[in-house]
């Protein structure tokens, strides 16, 4: 236990480190901002891991949350205010979002909920494409400068770099923190028995909500940083394709846990755009790779991962252990 | 003051009545056992009782309080508890896990995002305490998944144990259970102070009629006889719907 | 009053492509409890593969009818084999269906890219219906009404199929209830393969019948499975009657959203969608709740 213990610490230095320095070793601005899109890409999908993973509600609607923060900063920008009010009514307005997409989905669960969230996000998309005076339709809307805090500008790509990292770590730390909470072990316990956590006290409804205020806040994150890296959103960021890739990215990467989202938004983030420049079919292995997880490796690559190595290396405790606890 | 006082307690799924005009007066500290054969609404009135499904008509009283309209997960707060007839636990944690899960529910730090489940001192202290009457604390931080079918029905007990109810539901505590386990259960029930009310539902009758100190008969939602063992087990229409076959 | 009934024309045109479209998509989502998420890229690759028969294949240019019948079987066969090789691996595991209907959405889609590019198809008229039908002053164009006819005819053969066929008898014994299907002896596996070759049949007919109205596009499958979730939710799952209300209710509001409303006309098209959902979540003429 002890060695695993401090395996991981030393991990985690390691991968702090790597990503710490990577615009040293990693050459080129072209690959230090796929980094960042790797990044941003893996809040929103943490973000989206609260509700997939942890709450067992899987929302096919998660693009619009994440356009409509991204769409907030841009229209406040161009309407003449600072970064600063922008950046909070684009958190504001997407939790709010959220807020109005949990009382409606929370309904159901299951199906019922991937329908309904996914109703919410083809409103988004189609207010985005169609509201013109508002959005812009499909010209979208620019943004033409990056923020500069405290006269760091974020114009180049290593400085915003080292901005969505410091961004990204303190979602994880957050996220780490969540799960080990009483109210993160609520959650999972309104995931695997619902009837009973209610049975047991629990306010089911109010802590899903919650969940769904926290998805949607880092989900607004997520965009606000969209929105700065790419300076531009147009109603494509909102389609169903967007939700469905970010979901894939949980699912691949393995929901209910911490790494997975992370590990699934380098794998979606590459092959979109680093696989890209060799093999043009990448949305048909994106696709592929989204099958074959779900068929074969059910709960994503990590976990499956991790099973495959304790088999590799026999530490088969649990059969053991078995035989032992029975009467 | 009766600790649990069902009256006239109705519902019916569609046309099918399942609960039909069910009184029950259950004094403080009670043992009361409640049979009747398969699809007599035992389980149907539990869930009646713990507010699971809500009642056509009747009311039910807590300590004299009228609860019939209390939303259920708040029932827990106000000191009943039950354990399931078919095992609900949460199968991916620690057994210690799923009793932390039975005290947050009563303590306002299930709301708290923030500390460590593990750091809650005083919560992880009463959880060992609840495993430790039901005989489970030596193996407390095993998953669930490495657990025998007889731990998990005491894991069962032991949740309902944590939350310190005042009025206890037990469906079928020993459903399932090998003679050894059913030892185990029933000296853990044995050991339940006084002050608890236990209202026990169970279809395997010799450890039950000894646990019993007065027993309800349920057929096809009716009560039907109701009395003190001796009476019920002598009563000719126990035998007759009962114990007859 | 010519621009009325215009545009009420057209939506009943569309309401029957979208019937065509959504027939199957309710079979589907009654009988195996899933939305299925590629019936938009069946819908395509209906619509491209019979254009390439009608333009002309290997020298050989087919008609148009001949080409739209081959397509749906050509279709109707691919269905089948996902059902078979893909979805019949996770019995039971609803949410792990719809993720793979999801994937090979994207399949399907970057297949279509790969095979036919990202300009328009446009697809001829067929012969003898590019003409123009007159009432009084107005000209309806033919095609048009010929479409209304199609889906008719269609809807009242798939009536037929469902009310007076043993087939469609365990079809319906399955939407009702699957478990007991299951039990009276109806092979609920077989079922599901049948109907799904059937719905992707029908989604590639409504495709190709709809190639000379709406031309074929990389997008086409985006902008139809949308419409097809918002008929069937309308209607109700499993339900043919809920599926034909449904979708020229969809049609209407589809098309008169456009003209009169054209800033709002998504919003106007998912928020009934969602009222339902809210207030009546089996649909308008469903008997469960998804």
């Amino acid at each position: 236990m002890n060695s695993t213990m401090s395996l991981r610490v030393f991990a985690i230095i390691i991968a702090v480190a790597a990503l710490a320095t990577l615009p040293l070793w990693m050459g080129g601005i072209y690959y230090i901002n796929v980094a960042s899109q790797i990044l941003l890409y893996a809040v929103f999908a943490l973000g989206l891991n609260v509700l997939v993973g942890y709450a067992g509600l899987t929302s096919l609607g998660h693009a619009g949350l994440f356009g409509v923060a991204a769409y907030a900063t841009g229209y406040m920008l161009q309407l003449g205010y600072g970064h600063t009010e922008s950046i909070l009514v684009a958190l504001l307005v997407g939790v709010a979002s959220m807020a109005v997409y949990a009382v409606l989905s929370l309904r159901s669960t299951g199906i019922g909920f991937i329908m309904i969230t996914l109703a919410l996000g083809e409103i988004l998309w189609g207010l985005a494409y169609r509201w013109i005076s508002l959005t812009g339709g499909d010209n979208g809307i620019n943004v033409p400068k990056r923020p500069a805090p405290f006269g760091y500008s974020l114009s180049n790509a290593t400085n915003f770099y080292f901005t969505t990292l410091i961004v990204f770590l303190l979602v994880v730390v957050v996220m780490a923190i969540f799960v080990r909470s009483p109210l993160g072990a609520a959650l999972r316990g309104t995931r695997d028995q619902p009837r009973r956590m209610n049975a047991l006290g629990y306010h089911v409804w109010a802590i899903r909500f919650y969940a769904c205020l926290f998805s949607g806040l880092l989900t607004a994150v997520s965009g606000i940083l969209f929105v700065y890296y790419t300076q531009f959103i147009s109603p494509q960021t909102l389609a169903l394709t967007s939700s469905a890739e970010v979901l894939l990215m949980v699912i691949a990467g393995g929901p209910g846990t911490l790494l997975g989202p992370i590990v699934g938004a380098g794998l979606v983030v590459i092959v979109k755009t680093v696989v890209s420049g060799f093999i043009e079919r990448w949305n048909f292995l994106l696709g592929a790779i989204f099958v074959a997880i779900v068929i074969l490796m059910p709960d994503g690559l990590v976990p499956g991962t991790t099973r495959l190595w304790r088999l590799a290396t026999r530490k088969r405790a649990p059969v053991a252990a078995k035989t032992e606890g029975a009467p | 003051m009766s600790a649990l006082a069902v009256k006239d307690l109705s519902k019916a799924f569609g046309g099918l009545k399942v609960t039909r005009g069910v009184s029950l007066d259950i004094a403080p500290g009670e043992r009361r056992l409640i049979i009747g054969p398969n699809g007599a609404g035992k389980t149907t009135l539990f869930n009646l009782i713990t507010g699971e499904l809500t009642p056509d008509s009747g009311s039910i009283h807590l300590f004299g309080q009228d609860i019939t309209k209390t939303p259920s997960r708040q029932r827990p707060h106000l000191g009943m508890a039950r354990t399931y007839q078919i095992i609900t636990l949460f199968a991916r944690d620690t057994i210690i896990h799923n009793v932390l899960l039975a005290l947050l529910g009563l303590s306002t730090a299930r709301w708290n995002p923030i500390t460590d489940i593990k750091h809650q001192g005083h919560l992880v202290e009463h959880g060992r305490a609840a495993l430790e009457r039901v005989g489970l604390a030596a193996i407390a931080e095993r998953p669930l998944s490495q657990t025998s079918y007889g731990e998990r029905r005491r894991v069962e007990i032991a949740m309902a144990l944590a939350q310190n109810p005042k009025v206890l539901l037990l469906d079928e505590p020993f459903a399932g259970l090998s003679i050894d386990e059913r030892r185990d259960v029933h000296k853990c029930l044995m050991a339940i102070p006084r002050d608890v009310t236990i209202v026990m539902i169970e279809h395997n009758m010799d450890v039950a009629l000894e646990f019993a100190e007065r027993i309800t008969l349920l057929h096809f939602g009716e009560v039907i006889v109701e009395g003190t063992r001796a009476e019920v087990v002598d009563n000719p229409r126990t035998r007759e719907v009962y114990l007859g076959h | 009053m010519n621009f009325w009934l215009v545009l009420t024309v057209n939506s009943v045109t569309f309401g029957g492509l979208l019937f065509l479209l959504s027939a199957g998509f309710s079979l589907i989502f009654g009988l195996m409890r899933i939305p299925n998420l590629t019936h938009g890229s069946l819908f395509m690759l209906g619509a491209y593969v019979g254009a390439t028969f009608v333009v002309g294949l290997l020298g050989f240019k087919l008609n148009f009818w001949l080409a739209a019948i081959l397509a749906t079987l050509a279709v109707a066969a691919l269905g089948a084999l996902a059902e078979r090789l893909l979805l019949r691996r996770l019995p039971g595991d609803q949410l792990a269906q719809v993720l793979v209907t999801l994937g090979l959405s994207f399949m399907a889609a970057d297949f279509c890219l790969m095979m036919w590019g990202g300009d328009p198809l446009n697809v001829a008229t067929p012969d003898g219906l590019g003409g123009f039908v007159r009432f009084g002053t107005i000209a309806f164009p033919m095609y048009r009404l010929a479409i209304i006819v199609i889906a008719a005819l269609v809807a009242i053969a798939l009536w037929l199929l469902l009310d007076r066929t043993r087939l469609g008898a365990m079809i319906r014994a399955g939407v009702d209830d699957p478990d007991m299907a299951r039990v009276v002896g109806i092979r609920v596996s077989q079922l599901f393969t049948i109907v799904f070759a059937l719905g992707a049949g029908l989604a590639a007919f409504a495709g190709i019948i709809g190639g000379p109205i709406l031309s074929v596009y990389p997008g086409l499958d985006q902008d139809m499975l949308p419409l097809a979730l918002v008929v069937v939710i309308l209607g109700g799952s499993g339900s043919l009657l809920g599926s034909f209300v449904g979708s020229i209710i969809v049609g209407f509001i589809y098309n008169f959203g456009q003209a009169l409303l054209p800033e709002l006309a998504y919003f106007v098209l998912f928020m009934p969608m969602l009222l339902v959902l809210l207030l009546r979540p089996q649909g308008l003429f469903g008997r469960h709740v998804p």
